[in-house]
This record gives structure tokens, C-alpha cells and sequence, in this order.
């Protein structure tokens, strides 16, 4: 099924790219930005993979890499309601409508941006 | 009443039974997303009592699934003639309860939609995801079983088939059994008596479930049931029972004298309030006693008499299973020997409260819908009503 | 505010990434934070029921702050620690303590688990993996102690580092977003150490040289339902 959902979404995202003109490409809010841990054509096909792995890696052997989810919505978030959910435009919602695929990370994930200086002052207190 | 108008008789009332297993399977699936949606919240169960109601039903459906083959394995296995008159019979009740009892047990899932999850992902140490191959294992053999009962051309390997089920279905159910009997923190469980206790419930339940729907098909084409054979199915019947009263008598008393689990047999079976009173009332005397009395008083015994102890072995069955599933989790857990609990927010030392609400009932009866429904259309649709010559 | 945040959120990357940067950071074992968990470590912690106080509930209060639970106590109510006061039925003495996820060494809550849901890391940590965790409570059946909470009802603005949600089980983490960040104290201890008590010390049991491997040696300790044979990683003094 998540494979199915993978192929479709990059499907989706490469008819896009064949048509060229952005009719009804939704226009995404980046929120903060910046450089992505890897390049973003190469994000756009396989992050759902990266962070499969990712998730895998984290949960049972403990590392916080680099493509952890919380790395992606401390960047994307909007700044406007501080969430990559919310509206069509916001970083996962708005693509994922976009192409049509259900995300289920963030029933249990949050949406919004770690509290980075709270969770590292209470780190290094 | 000329042939024609029963023709038109039974469409009709074949299409009701079909609308009413319907509307119980409806209600079952919307309980079922109505429970998905919200939460366990909705259910009576809590992190004390963590399985309630839905499991009731299903282990009922479950296990009974695989006791309604043992009519079926004496047919096949022992080459009794009037059993393999209703082996085929047999083998879609099984079937049919089986459906009903996983379907339940899969909606019942905090993550029902994650399926697929449990078949691709398995732990080899679980007993559950042992029993996610037994079961299928039991639909496919059973599946095969009949087909060699029903297609002249394969009629001799169906010895082997029946053999076949028959091995599985006694792995089956000590599965069954074993997935209380490896709890060993428990007081309720972790005894290893409980797996054959299931096998011989099974036996009787199973024959219950099916004399129920035997009469029922007799009935509705104003047949009579052969005497001989009555005789002895009922007979049957009345040893299983008295197996079953045997086998829980021997697991209440292992719990008190050798496992010491004095305070837990005196809830269950004395001061625990609706477990004792759902023990002795439901299970002992409704589901065990007044059958035996209607299928051996010497002015009993008749067809009827033998239809309504199979009733009440099911009501008893349904008994046993709350006191045993629900009574065996409110009993808390001996985590500080030596010690009283005074005071914990998380309930230790404490009886569980435990209600069912309506969604977890109605998914519960959904399943029992799911094997009527299965059995009403597969016993129209093709010849299983079992004829003596 | 967006220098501060930009700051911090370096400071963020550099801590996920492994690299020490802010000074203060060295004081961390970052070295190990961002290794796989590896079975040179097998964090335990020992309660030492005397210096529990009755009444306080200081590491509940800190847990359910850190993992962003509700903090209700009723039946459907997830709870990861709770206070437990017990007494003697020989000799009446009552004694106070925290219970929770023993982590034990041999789990049943990880035997049963259809899924494999429920793990052991390699650090004697046991977790649910919420990805897999199908729901079907076997695990809370098998657990002796109690450890674990089902998740009830839909769950909104859980912390970023501990997700939650519906339909799934829990139970006390050691605090695994701390340990994995290299803070390696889990958010009760810290708290019963603020609150001037000293009942719960946290360490790793396979280091001889450790705080907790140390005292274990000194003192006379016990690990609940030691019958059970499934080796604890709690040890309790006092019981
Ligand atoms: S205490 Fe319970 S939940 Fe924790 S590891 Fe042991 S069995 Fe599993
Ligand atoms: S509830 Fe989840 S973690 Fe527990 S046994 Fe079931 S699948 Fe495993």
C-alpha cells in the first residue's frame, strides 16, 4: 500500500514536471527553508522512503539522523501558523492534496516545529 | 399447500433471514467504525480490562469454529456413515464461524486498518502470530475438505482431508488455549490445563452450535430427524458437557490447591459479585445442568428438548467465556507479594469495573451475523443439508 | 527572534547531527549519542523506597511534562509511572514507591507481540514501535507489572520528540529522546533529585563502574515478581 502511495505520489509529481506550466501545482509554503539535507528534486521522490528508513533506524537503534521528521517540519513549518498542516498551501498538507496520497505521520507526529531551544536548554542544563 | 406456494414460502423467508443477517452485520460494521473512530473509548474496556466484549464473541466463534468439525473428523476419520452425512455441513459452519470470529477480532484492533501489518510483520515467539497461521491454515484445509466432499471425482482423497483437518483443528484450538496459558503473571491464566479445557469446550460448543442449525434445517423443510441418530449425537453431546464440567472443575481446583490462588478463586467463584453469579447460574446451572437434564431425563430427549440444551450450552458458553475473558483481567495482578496496596492512581490491588457499551456488543453480534449469514446463503446455495438414507 | 531561532535551530541540527558545537554540550556524552544503542549498556535504575516520600509525586508530575502526557489517573488514562503506597500485611509498615516499565530482560510483553511491535533495543530499553503496533493489547495481558497504557481516544499536540497516538500501547521509555540526545537521566530521576529525595538512581547496569552498578553491590535490593524469571531492570531497596 505505502509503496503503491510512494509510486503514485511520484507519479503525480513527474506528470507535473512533464507539463511544465504549473496549472494547479500547488504553491507551497517552505516556511523557514533553507538548505535541505539533500537535494530537493531528489527529496520530492523519495522522502517517504528516506524517512521509512529513518523511522527504522531511530525507533530501534536510536539515532536522530538526518532525514528524521523532525528535522523536516522544524524547516517547513509555516510561518504563519507554525505547522506544515493546517492549509492547501502548508509544506505537507498542500502537496499531499495535491497528489492525492494520506499522510499518516502526523495522527501521531507533531506538526508543528520541536521547541528546539527548550528541548536542548533542558538538554545541556 | 402445493409445491409451488412452499417455493414462493421459501424465497421469501430465505430472503428475510438474508435482510435480518444483514442489517446484524450492518450494525456490527458501523459499531466497528463508530469504535475507529473515537477511540476504545466508546467500549467499557480500559487498560485493566483490556479485552472485553468483542473478545467474547469471537473466541466463542472461534472456538466453537473448530469444535463443529468434530463431526465432520468422525465421519471421515472413523468412517461413521452418519456423521459423513453431515460432514459437509460441518465444514461450512466451521468456515462461516471462523469468518465471524476473525472479522471481530480484526475490528477490535486500536489500529484495525494495520492489518496487513500483522501478516507481513511476524513475530516468531507470539502465540497470537502463530495463530494468524492456524486460523487461515483451518479456512484453507476445511475449504479443500469440502471440495473433495462435494466433487465426485476428488471423493477419495477426502479421507485425507479429514484427517488433515482434524490434526489442525486440535493445534488450533491448543492454540487457542495457549494464548491465556503462556500469561503467566496472571491469575486467571497461566495454567496449563487450559488448553485441553478449550479442546473439549470446543467439542461441545461445537456440537451445540451445530445441532442448533441442523434443527433449524430440518425444520424448515419439515423433515424429522432419524431417532437413531438423534440418539446419538445427543448422548455426544451430554459427554462433552460433562468433559467440559470436569476439565473447569480440575482447573479451579489446581488454582486453589497447588497454584495457592485461594484470593482470585474466591472472586471468581464466590464474592466477586457478577463472576460468581455468571458462573453458577449461567455457565453451571443454565449451560450445563439443565442440558444434561433435557437430554438424559428418561421423558426427555426428544428433538426439542435436545434443540433447547444445545441453546442453553451456547448461553452457558457465552457465561463462561465473560467470567473466564472479563473476570480473570478485573482480578488484579500480584505485583508486591507480602503486600497491601493502600493507595495507586493505576488501579493496583484494586477490582477492575468493567461495563460493555453498545458498539463493543453490536460488533460482537456482528460477527455472530457474519457466520449466520454465511451459513444461510452456503446451505441454499449448495446441498448441505444431511440426509440419512 | 528569527537570529534566536535561527541559532537554535543550528544549534538543533548540530545536536541531531552528532557534532558538538555549543560548549556546553561537551558535557554530554555526545560521543555515544548518535551511536546505534549497543548492549554495552543496560540501563536499570534502583528505587530506594526509604528515600520516597508519601505524597510526592514530583517524577509523575516531570514524566507526564516530558512526554507530553495528560496526566489524568482514570481507568482509560494513560500513565507511564505512578506512586504506589503499600503496606505490610505482617508487619504493617508502609512503604511509598514509583512503579513502571521494569524493562526487563526477558520482556513477555515482547514474546507475545504478533507484530514485533513491542522490542528490546539493544540498551535493554523496551519500546513499542507505534509504526507496527496493531493494537491488539496481547502485550498488556502478558506484562506482570502493569506497565502499560492503551491510548484510548485521538490524541492532539503531542510533543515533537515523543509521538503518541491512538489506538497504539505505551509504557515508560527510560526517557529514550533524552538518552538518545546524550542526557542520561531519565525526567523522574532528575525530578526526585530536585525535589531533594534520592529514590531513583538511573544508570547503566553493565558498567561495573557505574553509580548504580556500585550501590546494587552495596545493598540489599530485590526486583519485583523475581519469581517470574524475567529479570527487571528496576531493583527496589527497602522492600
Ligand atoms: S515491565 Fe511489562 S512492559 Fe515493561 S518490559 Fe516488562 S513486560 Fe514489558
Ligand atoms: S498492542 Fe501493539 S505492542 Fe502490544 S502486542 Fe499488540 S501489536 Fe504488539
Amino acid at each position: 500500500m505505502k509503496a503503491l502511495q510512494s509510486v503514485l505520489l511520484a507519479l503525480a509529481l513527474m506528470v507535473s514536471g512533464v507539463a511544465a506550466a504549473d496549472v494547479g501545482v500547488p504553491h507551497l509554503d517552505i516556511g523557514k527553508g533553507g538548505h535541505c539535507v539533500n537535494d530537493p528534486k531528489f527529496m520530492k521522490l523519495n522522502h517517504g522512503d528516506l524517512l521509512k528508513k529513518q523511522r527504522y533506524i531511530t525507533v530501534h537503534q536510536g539515532v536522530i539522523g538526518r532525514y528524521s521528521l523532525i528535522n523536516c517540519v522544524n524547516c517547513h513549518a509555516s510561518k504563519v501558523n507554525n505547522s506544515v498542516l493546517g492549509t492547501n498551501s502548508n509544506f505537507c498538507q498542500g502537496c499531499h492534496v495535491y497528489a492525492a496520497v494520506k499522510i499518516d505521520c502526523f495522527e501521531c507526529h507533531s506538526s508543528r516545529p520541536e521547541t528546539v531551544s527548550q528541548t536542548l536548554k533542558e538538554v545541556a542544563k | 399447500m402445493d409445491a409451488l406456494q412452499k417455493g414462493r414460502r421459501d424465497i421469501r423467508n430465505f430472503y428475510f433471514l438474508v435482510g435480518l443477517g444483514l442489517l446484524v452485520v450492518m450494525a456490527g460494521l458501523f459499531a466497528a467504525h463508530y469504535m475507529e473512530e473515537h477511540g476504545h473509548i466508546v467500549t467499557g474496556m480500559s487498560n485493566q480490562v483490556v479485552w472485553g466484549m468483542p473478545h467474547v464473541f469471537a473466541i466463542f466463534l472461534i472456538v466453537s469454529a473448530s469444535g463443529v468439525l468434530n463431526v465432520a473428523s468422525v465421519g471421515s476419520v472413523f468412517g461413521k456413515t452418519p456423521y459423513k452425512a453431515r460432514a459437509p455441513l460441518s465444514g461450512l459452519l466451521s468456515i462461516a464461524m471462523l469468518a465471524g470470529g476473525l472479522t471481530v477480532l480484526m475490528l477490535d484492533l486500536g489500529r484495525p486498518e494495520r492489518v496487513i501489518v500483522a501478516a507481513t510483520h511476524i513475530n516468531p515467539t507470539s502465540v497470537f502470530a502463530w495463530n494468524v497461521f492456524l486460523y487461515s491454515g483451518l479456512v484453507a484445509f476445511v475449504a479443500i475438505y469440502l471440495w473433495t466432499m462435494m466433487e465426485k471425482r476428488m471423493n477419495p482423497l477426502s479421507k485425507a482431508a479429514g484427517l488433515a483437518v482434524f490434526a489442525w483443528r486440535f493445534i488450533l484450538t491448543t492454540g487457542t488455549g495457549l494464548i491465556f496459558a503462556f500469561l503467566v503473571a496472571r491469575q486467571a491464566y497461566g495454567n496449563a490445563i487450559l488448553p485441553p479445557m478449550f479442546i473439549v469446550m470446543s467439542f461441545a460448543w461445537g456440537l451445540a452450535v451445530f445441532m442448533i442449525v441442523q434443527s433449524a434445517m430440518y425444520g424448515w423443510n419439515e423433515m424429522a430427524l432419524n431417532p437413531a441418530i438423534l440418539t446419538r449425537l445427543k448422548n455426544l453431546l451430554g459427554i462433552f458437557i460433562l468433559g467440559v464440567i470436569y476439565l473447569v472443575a480440575i482447573y479451579h481446583l489446581t488454582n486453589i490447591y497447588f497454584a495457592k490462588q485461594t484470593a482470585f478463586e474466591k472472586f471468581i467463584l464466590v464474592d466477586g459479585g457478577i463472576y460468581p453469579i455468571l458462573f453458577w447460574a449461567g455457565y453451571f446451572l443454565i449451560g450445563s445442568v439443565l442440558p444434561l437434564f433435557l437430554i438424559y431425563s428418561p421423558k426427555m430427549g426428544t428433538q426439542r428438548h435436545v434443540l433447547l440444551a444445545s441453546i442453553l450450552v451456547v448461553l452457558g458458553s457465552f457465561s463462561f467465556l465473560y467470567v473466564f475473558i472479563i473476570g480473570g483481567q478485573a482480578f488484579p495482578l500480584m505485583i508486591f507479594p507480602g503486600y497491601e496496596v493502600i493507595s495507586s492512581t493505576f488501579g493496583d490491588g484494586q477490582i477492575a469495573q468493567y461495563s460493555p457499551s453498545l458498539p463493543e456488543i453490536l460488533l460482537g453480534t456482528g460477527g455472530l451475523g457474519i457466520a449466520f449469514l454465511i451459513t444461510t446463503v452456503g446451505v441454499r446455495a449448495l446441498n448441505f443439508l444431511p440426509k440419512d438414507e | 527572534m528569527s537570529e534566536i531561532n535561527r541559532r537554535d535551530f543550528l544549534r538543533g541540527s548540530a545536536m541531531m547531527a552528532g557534532l558538538a558545537v555549543a560548549p556546553g554540550m561537551m558535557l554530554y556524552d555526545l560521543a555515544r549519542a548518535n551511536q546505534p544503542a549497543s548492549s554495552a549498556v543496560r540501563w536499570g535504575m534502583l528505587i530506594d523506597t526509604s528515600q520516597c516520600e508519601e505524597g510526592c509525586d514530583d517524577c509523575v508530575k516531570a514524566c507526564n511534562k516530558e512526554n507530553g502526557l495528560p496526566g489524568k489517573t482514570g481507568p482509560t488514562d494513560e500513565q507511564w509511572i505512578r506512586k504506589v503506597e503499600l503496606k505490610n500485611v505482617k508487619t504493617g509498615r508502609v512503604t511509598s514507591l514509583p512503579m513502571m516499565c521494569q524493562h526487563c530482560a526477558e520482556p513477555p510483553c515482547v514474546d507475545v507481540c504478533p507484530t514485533g511491535a513491542s522490542f528490546k533495543r539493544a540498551d535493554g530499553i523496551v519500546l513499542v514501535d507505534r509504526h507496527l503496533c496493531i493494537g491488539c493489547r496481547y502485550c498488556m495481558m502478558a506484562c506482570p507489572y502493569k506497565a502499560r497504557s492503551f491510548v484510548h481516544e485521538p490524541l492532539h499536540d503531542q510533543k515533537p520528540e515523543v509521538p503518541r497516538g491512538k489506538g497504539t500501547v505505551e509504557s515508560c521509555t527510560f526517557c529514550v529522546q533524552r538518552i538518545d540526545r546524550g542526557k542520561d537521566i531519565t525526567a523522574c530521576a532528575e525530578a526526585c533529585s530536585k525535589a531533594g529525595h534520592k529514590a531513583i538512581l538511573f544508570g547503566n547496569l553493565n558498567d561495573p563502574n557505574s553509580e548504580i552498578s556500585k550501590r546494587l553491590k552495596e545493598v540489599a535490593s530485590t526486583q519485583l515478581r523475581a519469581d517470574l524469571g524475567v529479570d527487571p531492570g528496576l531493583h527496589y531497596e527497602g522492600l
